[in-house]
């Protein structure tokens, strides 16, 4: 056997690197939230509002969003039992704090799982992201609420929360 | 020509001869030669057998009817008066501004337009498909989705959930639209 180190060590050097790279282009620098995959989520999630990726919030915020719908920020959401129960399990599936979903887990950061924020524009991640948009920009009639993502990163439903 | 046509000249697959049949040779004539009008033949029957098919079904009551009948047998039975439902009572309902419900949704327009063909915008902001089946054709086919949303969008605008008249009535309006 008659393999020389260098080779071989370069090669697994490029391939390490350039997957690093991958990874990182594809988290889009740290602003990639994997889309809602689940179709009865995406379908009831996003009838009223985007379908926020489950990556946004930790598990026990989703528990607790899930069990209170009749009284949904305000708006009746109620969905019969069997669709709660399958939307609970895939957002808590893959939710900021889940098992897998380490790209995401800077959106924990400071977030008390014990007594779980409600909103995404609640978590400290969120507030310090959007600290310069100025009230008037809030206020845009196209934007209507802060809910609307999409009015401004206009490849939320991608995944992608970009500076736009 | 007619002879050509004769049924006997060829065992077509729903001829009612046994298996064991030797003169069952689909599209094979006794000349051993490609028999061509009987192909033709075949193939039309086909089609008699499924554009009738399409044809019936068509015929028969759509999702949307299906439900407007469930919402008139519901009427009947709430209310002797009941005769049929009105397409400008839904449209009243629609417009008018309730003052029952949520202060920020009186009326079914605050989120769905005034304009039923055009599409609407939630309070998130997001745009809603516009109501009128003219525009949105695959509205109103899935029951159980139109039973949720008549359920969560009469308490919101009217602080009550909706007679089977209003759905009616409303429904109607809607599919003229």
């Amino acid at each position: 056997m008659n393999i020389s180190i260098r080779p071989v060590a370069t090669a697994l050097f490029v391939i390490f690197f350039s997957s690093a790279l991958l990874e990182r282009a594809q988290a889009g620098s740290g602003n990639y939230y994997p889309p809602v995959a689940d179709k009865l989520t995406q379908d009831e999630c996003g009838s009223c509002h985007m379908a926020y990726p489950a990556a946004l919030l930790p598990g026990s915020s989703w528990r607790k969003i899930m069990s209170g719908l009749e009284q949904h920020f305000g708006d009746d959401a109620s969905l019969d039992p069997a669709s709660t129960s399958h939307i609970t399990r895939y957002l808590v599936d893959n939710a900021a704090d889940a098992a897998g979903t380490r790209h995401t887990r800077k959106m924990m950061r400071g977030v008390d799982t014990t007594n779980a924020p409600m909103r995404i524009t609640e978590l400290p991640k969120w507030i310090s992201e959007h600290r310069e948009i100025s009230p008037r920009e809030w206020r845009r009639k196209d934007v209507a609420s802060k809910a609307n993502c999409t009015a401004c990163h206009i490849d939320a439903s991608k995944g992608y929360f970009e500076d736009d | 020509m007619n002879s050509v046509f004769r049924s006997d000249s060829v065992a077509l697959p729903h001829h009612p001869a046994t298996l064991n049949d030797a003169s069952i040779q689909p599209w094979q004539p006794k000349n051993g030669t490609p028999d061509k009008d009987s192909l033709v033949k075949a193939l039309s029957r086909i089609f008699i057998v499924i554009s009738g098919a399409i044809i019936a079904s068509a015929v028969q009551a759509g999702p949307r009817e299906e439900l407007l009948d469930r919402y008139a047998r519901e009427a009947k039975a709430s209310e002797a008066a009941f005769s049929a439902f009105s397409s400008r009572s839904g449209e009243a309902l629609h417009i008018a501004r309730h003052a029952t419900g949520k202060p920020d949704t009186p009326s079914c327009t605050a989120c769905h337009g005034d304009d039923p063909r055009r599409p609407g915008q939630t309070k998130t902001g997001k745009s809603i498909d516009p109501m009128a089946v003219s525009v949105s054709q695959s509205r109103y086919t899935d029951a159980a989705k139109v039973e949720k949303w008549f359920r969560r969008n009469c308490t919101e605008v009217l602080g009550r959930a909706c007679t089977p008249r209003e759905k009616g009535d409303w429904l109607t309006y809607m599919i003229s639209q």
